[in-house]
Protein backbone atom coordinates (compact mmCIF):
# COMPACT_ATOMS: atom_id res chain seq x y z
CA UNK A 1 0.00 0.00 0.00
CA UNK A 2 1.68 3.40 -1.10
CA UNK A 3 0.70 6.20 1.34
CA UNK A 4 -1.31 7.93 -1.21
CA UNK A 5 -3.74 4.91 -1.29
CA UNK A 6 -3.43 5.14 2.32
CA UNK A 7 -4.86 9.01 2.57
CA UNK A 8 -7.16 8.19 -0.17
CA UNK A 9 -9.27 6.13 2.43
CA UNK A 10 -11.07 3.91 -0.87
CA UNK A 11 -12.60 7.33 -2.14
CA UNK A 12 -14.20 7.86 1.86
CA UNK A 13 -10.81 10.13 3.01
CA UNK A 14 -12.99 13.24 3.69
CA UNK A 15 -15.46 11.10 6.33
CA UNK A 16 -12.99 9.11 7.55
CA UNK A 17 -10.00 11.84 7.99
CA UNK A 18 -12.64 14.50 9.49
CA UNK A 19 -14.07 11.63 11.95
CA UNK A 20 -10.43 11.10 12.98
CA UNK A 21 -9.61 14.42 13.11
CA UNK A 22 -12.63 15.71 15.33
CA UNK A 23 -11.57 12.74 17.25
CA UNK A 24 -8.27 13.60 18.14
CA UNK A 25 -9.71 17.26 18.87
CA UNK A 26 -11.56 15.67 21.12
CA UNK A 27 -9.27 13.31 23.15
CA UNK A 28 -6.71 16.52 23.09
CA UNK A 29 -9.17 18.90 24.36
CA UNK A 30 -9.97 16.54 27.49
CA UNK A 31 -6.38 16.36 28.25
CA UNK A 32 -5.50 19.83 28.05
CA UNK A 33 -8.49 20.97 29.80
CA UNK A 34 -7.97 18.29 32.69
CA UNK A 35 -4.38 19.59 33.14
CA UNK A 36 -5.34 23.30 33.26
CA UNK A 37 -8.14 22.83 35.77
CA UNK A 38 -5.57 21.60 38.16
CA UNK A 39 -3.23 23.73 37.72
CA UNK A 40 -5.90 26.82 37.98
CA UNK A 41 -6.43 25.88 41.41
CA UNK A 42 -2.69 25.14 41.90
CA UNK A 43 -2.25 28.46 40.86
CA UNK A 44 -5.42 30.01 42.72
CA UNK A 45 -4.34 28.21 45.80
CA UNK A 46 -0.39 29.57 46.07
CA UNK A 47 -1.82 33.06 45.44
CA UNK A 48 -4.13 32.60 48.49
CA UNK A 49 -1.39 31.43 50.52
CA UNK A 50 1.06 34.26 49.40
CA UNK A 51 -1.76 36.89 50.14
CA UNK A 52 -2.31 35.09 53.85
CA UNK A 53 1.66 35.58 54.11
CA UNK A 54 1.49 39.55 53.73
CA UNK A 55 -1.26 41.41 55.80
CA UNK A 56 -3.03 42.61 53.06
CA UNK A 57 -6.16 41.43 52.12
CA UNK A 58 -6.39 39.68 48.49
CA UNK A 59 -9.41 39.46 46.24
CA UNK A 60 -8.17 35.68 45.65
CA UNK A 61 -10.17 35.17 49.31
CA UNK A 62 -13.15 35.56 47.23
CA UNK A 63 -12.46 32.27 44.97
CA UNK A 64 -15.66 30.16 45.57
CA UNK A 65 -14.83 26.43 44.06
CA UNK B 1 -7.05 -0.54 49.49
CA UNK B 2 -9.51 1.37 51.81
CA UNK B 3 -7.26 3.89 53.08
CA UNK B 4 -7.40 4.91 49.65
CA UNK B 5 -10.73 6.42 50.29
CA UNK B 6 -9.23 9.73 52.23
CA UNK B 7 -8.78 12.39 49.11
CA UNK B 8 -5.30 12.90 50.34
CA UNK B 9 -4.45 9.20 49.68
CA UNK B 10 -6.33 9.11 47.07
CA UNK B 11 -4.77 12.33 45.53
CA UNK B 12 -0.78 10.96 45.63
CA UNK B 13 -2.42 7.63 44.19
CA UNK B 14 -3.86 8.95 41.33
CA UNK B 15 -0.76 11.23 41.11
CA UNK B 16 1.46 8.00 40.90
CA UNK B 17 -1.27 6.63 38.18
CA UNK B 18 -1.76 9.34 35.78
CA UNK B 19 1.86 8.83 33.78
CA UNK B 20 1.23 4.73 33.81
CA UNK B 21 -2.13 4.47 32.56
CA UNK B 22 -1.11 7.55 30.28
CA UNK B 23 1.46 5.39 28.70
CA UNK B 24 -0.34 1.96 28.25
CA UNK B 25 -3.58 4.01 26.96
CA UNK B 26 -0.91 5.59 24.40
CA UNK B 27 0.44 2.32 23.16
CA UNK B 28 -2.72 0.83 22.94
CA UNK B 29 -4.08 3.99 20.85
CA UNK B 30 -1.04 3.52 18.53
CA UNK B 31 -1.78 -0.16 18.12
CA UNK B 32 -5.49 -0.23 17.68
CA UNK B 33 -5.13 2.53 14.75
CA UNK B 34 -1.85 0.77 13.15
CA UNK B 35 -4.84 -2.42 12.63
CA UNK B 36 -7.62 -0.44 12.40
CA UNK B 37 -6.43 1.84 9.59
CA UNK B 38 -3.55 0.17 8.06
CA UNK B 39 -4.43 -3.63 8.74
CA UNK B 40 -7.50 -4.50 8.74
CA UNK B 41 -9.37 -4.58 5.21
CA UNK B 42 -11.98 -2.63 3.64
CA UNK B 43 -15.32 -3.68 4.00
CA UNK B 44 -16.74 -5.59 1.09
CA UNK B 45 -20.13 -3.47 1.69
CA UNK B 46 -18.68 0.02 3.03
CA UNK B 47 -15.28 -0.03 1.55
CA UNK B 48 -12.99 2.11 4.29
CA UNK B 49 -15.85 4.15 5.19
CA UNK B 50 -16.53 2.07 8.17
CA UNK B 51 -13.34 1.97 9.67
CA UNK B 52 -14.87 5.00 11.76
CA UNK B 53 -16.61 2.29 13.66
CA UNK B 54 -12.87 1.89 15.14
CA UNK B 55 -13.67 5.32 17.09
CA UNK B 56 -17.30 5.84 16.94
CA UNK B 57 -18.18 2.62 18.95
CA UNK B 58 -15.82 2.53 21.47
CA UNK B 59 -16.71 6.60 22.05
CA UNK B 60 -20.40 5.76 22.09
CA UNK B 61 -20.24 2.61 24.61
CA UNK B 62 -18.05 5.34 26.58
CA UNK B 63 -20.67 7.41 26.62
CA UNK B 64 -23.13 5.35 28.00
CA UNK B 65 -20.69 3.99 30.31
CA UNK B 66 -18.98 7.13 31.47
CA UNK B 67 -22.82 8.57 32.77
CA UNK B 68 -23.51 4.61 34.46
CA UNK B 69 -20.87 5.58 36.86
CA UNK B 70 -21.53 8.99 36.86
CA UNK B 71 -25.17 8.39 38.15
CA UNK B 72 -23.73 5.51 40.15
CA UNK B 73 -21.05 7.45 41.95
CA UNK B 74 -23.52 10.54 42.48
CA UNK B 75 -26.32 7.76 44.39
CA UNK B 76 -23.27 6.63 46.38
CA UNK B 77 -22.44 10.06 47.38
CA UNK B 78 -26.06 10.91 48.11
CA UNK B 79 -26.36 8.05 50.13
CA UNK B 80 -23.08 8.06 51.99
CA UNK B 81 -22.11 11.21 51.74
CA UNK B 82 -18.48 10.01 49.90
CA UNK B 83 -16.99 13.41 49.22
CA UNK B 84 -14.45 11.20 46.78
CA UNK B 85 -17.61 9.85 44.73
CA UNK B 86 -19.29 12.92 44.28
CA UNK B 87 -15.44 14.15 42.77
CA UNK B 88 -16.21 10.97 40.35
CA UNK B 89 -19.49 12.22 39.28
CA UNK B 90 -18.49 15.89 38.68
CA UNK B 91 -14.70 14.92 36.69
CA UNK B 92 -17.12 12.32 34.87
CA UNK B 93 -19.05 14.53 33.06
CA UNK B 94 -17.14 17.24 30.88
CA UNK B 95 -15.40 13.76 29.94
CA UNK B 96 -18.73 12.04 29.00
CA UNK B 97 -20.09 14.79 27.54
CA UNK B 98 -17.25 15.27 25.12
CA UNK B 99 -17.32 11.42 24.25
CA UNK B 100 -20.82 11.41 23.72
CA UNK B 101 -20.82 14.13 20.83
CA UNK B 102 -17.48 12.31 19.60
CA UNK B 103 -19.98 9.78 19.11
CA UNK B 104 -22.61 11.89 17.81
CA UNK B 105 -20.25 13.62 15.19
CA UNK B 106 -18.49 10.73 14.29
CA UNK B 107 -21.66 8.56 13.89
CA UNK B 108 -23.15 11.45 11.60
CA UNK B 109 -19.42 11.39 9.03
CA UNK B 110 -20.32 7.34 9.00
CA UNK B 111 -24.45 7.92 8.38
CA UNK B 112 -23.30 10.35 5.39
CA UNK B 113 -21.57 7.80 2.56
CA UNK B 114 -23.44 4.99 4.48
CA UNK B 115 -26.86 6.19 4.46
CA UNK B 116 -27.12 9.50 2.12
CA UNK B 117 -27.83 11.55 5.07
CA UNK B 118 -25.82 12.66 8.05
CA UNK B 119 -28.75 12.93 10.22
CA UNK B 120 -32.23 11.54 11.06
CA UNK B 121 -34.53 11.76 14.18
CA UNK B 122 -34.93 8.03 14.68
CA UNK B 123 -34.76 6.14 18.46
CA UNK B 124 -31.20 5.35 18.76
CA UNK B 125 -29.92 8.61 17.12
CA UNK B 126 -32.26 10.58 19.37
CA UNK B 127 -31.66 9.27 22.70
CA UNK B 128 -28.01 9.91 22.10
CA UNK B 129 -28.39 13.13 21.71
CA UNK B 130 -30.78 13.23 25.06
CA UNK B 131 -28.17 12.09 26.32
CA UNK B 132 -25.97 14.76 25.51
CA UNK B 133 -28.02 17.07 26.80
CA UNK B 134 -28.28 14.71 30.34
CA UNK B 135 -24.41 15.57 30.82
CA UNK B 136 -25.08 19.38 29.48
CA UNK B 137 -27.86 19.72 32.17
CA UNK B 138 -25.47 17.96 34.88
CA UNK B 139 -22.51 20.50 34.08
CA UNK B 140 -24.82 23.67 34.05
CA UNK B 141 -26.58 22.29 37.49
CA UNK B 142 -23.52 21.65 39.24
CA UNK B 143 -21.99 24.81 37.93
CA UNK B 144 -24.89 27.30 39.03
CA UNK B 145 -24.82 25.57 42.47
CA UNK B 146 -21.98 27.62 45.14
CA UNK B 147 -22.68 25.26 47.89
CA UNK B 148 -20.35 21.63 47.17
CA UNK B 149 -22.75 19.58 49.03
CA UNK B 150 -25.68 21.01 47.59
CA UNK B 151 -24.19 21.02 44.06
CA UNK B 152 -23.10 17.44 44.68
CA UNK B 153 -27.09 16.48 45.46
CA UNK B 154 -28.58 18.32 42.71
CA UNK B 155 -26.27 16.94 40.61
CA UNK B 156 -26.64 13.14 40.94
CA UNK B 157 -30.67 13.29 40.91
CA UNK B 158 -30.63 14.88 38.00
CA UNK B 159 -28.36 11.98 36.53
CA UNK B 160 -30.37 9.22 38.59
CA UNK B 161 -33.19 10.64 36.83
CA UNK B 162 -31.48 11.02 33.56
CA UNK B 163 -30.44 7.27 33.96
CA UNK B 164 -33.17 5.94 32.41
CA UNK B 165 -31.70 7.06 28.73
CA UNK B 166 -29.07 4.24 29.11
CA UNK B 167 -31.35 1.09 28.10
CA UNK B 168 -33.11 3.16 25.52
CA UNK B 169 -30.38 3.95 23.85
CA UNK B 170 -29.19 0.38 24.18
CA UNK B 171 -32.59 -1.08 23.03
CA UNK B 172 -33.51 1.28 20.24
CA UNK B 173 -32.32 -0.48 18.04
CA UNK B 174 -34.28 -3.87 18.76
CA UNK B 175 -37.05 -2.18 20.07
CA UNK B 176 -37.89 0.37 17.42
CA UNK B 177 -37.25 0.17 13.03
CA UNK B 178 -34.45 2.26 13.47
CA UNK B 179 -31.82 3.17 10.60
CA UNK B 180 -28.75 2.35 12.93
CA UNK B 181 -28.01 -0.66 12.50
CA UNK B 182 -28.35 -3.66 15.91
CA UNK B 183 -25.53 -3.86 17.85
CA UNK B 184 -22.53 -6.23 15.77
CA UNK B 185 -20.79 -7.16 19.56
CA UNK B 186 -23.70 -6.82 22.14
CA UNK B 187 -22.76 -10.06 24.58
CA UNK B 188 -19.62 -11.68 25.32
CA UNK B 189 -20.97 -14.45 23.31
CA UNK B 190 -20.56 -12.33 20.32
CA UNK B 191 -16.83 -12.00 21.45
CA UNK B 192 -16.20 -15.39 21.65
CA UNK B 193 -18.49 -16.55 18.38
CA UNK B 194 -18.00 -12.76 16.38
CA UNK B 195 -19.97 -11.94 13.43
CA UNK B 196 -17.51 -9.84 12.41
CA UNK B 197 -13.59 -10.55 11.21
CA UNK B 198 -11.01 -10.76 13.16
CA UNK B 199 -9.02 -8.77 11.50
CA UNK B 200 -11.94 -5.94 12.19
CA UNK B 201 -12.61 -7.44 15.65
CA UNK B 202 -9.13 -6.93 17.31
CA UNK B 203 -8.55 -3.40 16.61
CA UNK B 204 -12.30 -2.07 17.54
CA UNK B 205 -11.14 -4.00 21.14
CA UNK B 206 -7.84 -2.60 21.23
CA UNK B 207 -9.04 1.05 21.13
CA UNK B 208 -12.33 0.19 23.25
CA UNK B 209 -9.82 -0.80 25.46
CA UNK B 210 -7.67 2.05 24.67
CA UNK B 211 -10.92 4.78 25.35
CA UNK B 212 -11.60 3.06 28.46
CA UNK B 213 -8.23 4.08 29.87
CA UNK B 214 -8.21 7.16 28.42
CA UNK B 215 -11.32 8.22 30.11
CA UNK B 216 -9.42 6.80 33.69
CA UNK B 217 -6.55 8.77 32.82
CA UNK B 218 -8.31 12.16 32.30
CA UNK B 219 -11.01 11.53 35.58
CA UNK B 220 -8.12 11.03 38.06
CA UNK B 221 -5.85 14.26 36.47
CA UNK B 222 -9.65 15.97 37.00
CA UNK B 223 -10.47 14.42 40.51
CA UNK B 224 -7.09 15.68 41.98
CA UNK B 225 -8.04 19.37 40.72
CA UNK B 226 -11.39 18.66 42.35
CA UNK B 227 -9.46 17.41 45.79
CA UNK B 228 -7.62 20.47 45.89
CA UNK B 229 -9.85 22.45 45.50
CA UNK B 230 -13.03 20.92 47.64
CA UNK B 231 -9.88 20.39 50.32
CA UNK B 232 -7.89 23.41 49.85
CA UNK B 233 -8.50 24.48 53.77
CA UNK B 234 -6.96 21.18 55.26
CA UNK B 235 -3.52 21.39 56.41
CA UNK B 236 -1.98 18.81 53.83
CA UNK B 237 -3.41 20.31 50.76
CA UNK B 238 -1.47 23.74 52.21
CA UNK B 239 1.59 21.78 52.41
CA UNK B 240 1.51 20.62 48.82
CA UNK B 241 0.71 24.14 47.67
CA UNK B 242 4.06 25.42 49.43
CA UNK B 243 5.95 22.70 48.41
CA UNK B 244 4.67 23.20 44.93
CA UNK B 245 5.21 26.88 44.45
CA UNK B 246 8.97 25.57 44.32
CA UNK B 247 8.32 23.22 40.88
CA UNK B 248 4.78 24.53 39.78
CA UNK B 249 4.82 22.51 36.45
CA UNK B 250 6.24 19.31 37.65
CA UNK B 251 3.37 17.18 37.98
CA UNK B 252 0.26 16.86 35.82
Amino acid sequence: MTWHTFFAMGGYADYVWSAYGFATVVLLWNIASAVHRRRAVMKMLRELALAEQTPKESAAQHYVH
Amino acid sequence: MYKYASPKNFYALAGRLVPWLGTITLLLFVFGLYLGLYVAPPDYQQGDSYRIMFIHVPAAWMSMFVYVLMAGAGLVGLVWNIKLADMLATASAPIGASLTLMALVTGSLWGKPTWGTYWVWDARLTSELFLFFLYLGFIALQAAIDDPRRSARAGAVLALVGVVDIPIIHFSVIWWNTLHQPASIGSLGKIIAPTIYPTMLHPLLIMSLAFFLFFFTVVLIRMRGEILARERHTGWVMQIVRSDANAPEARP
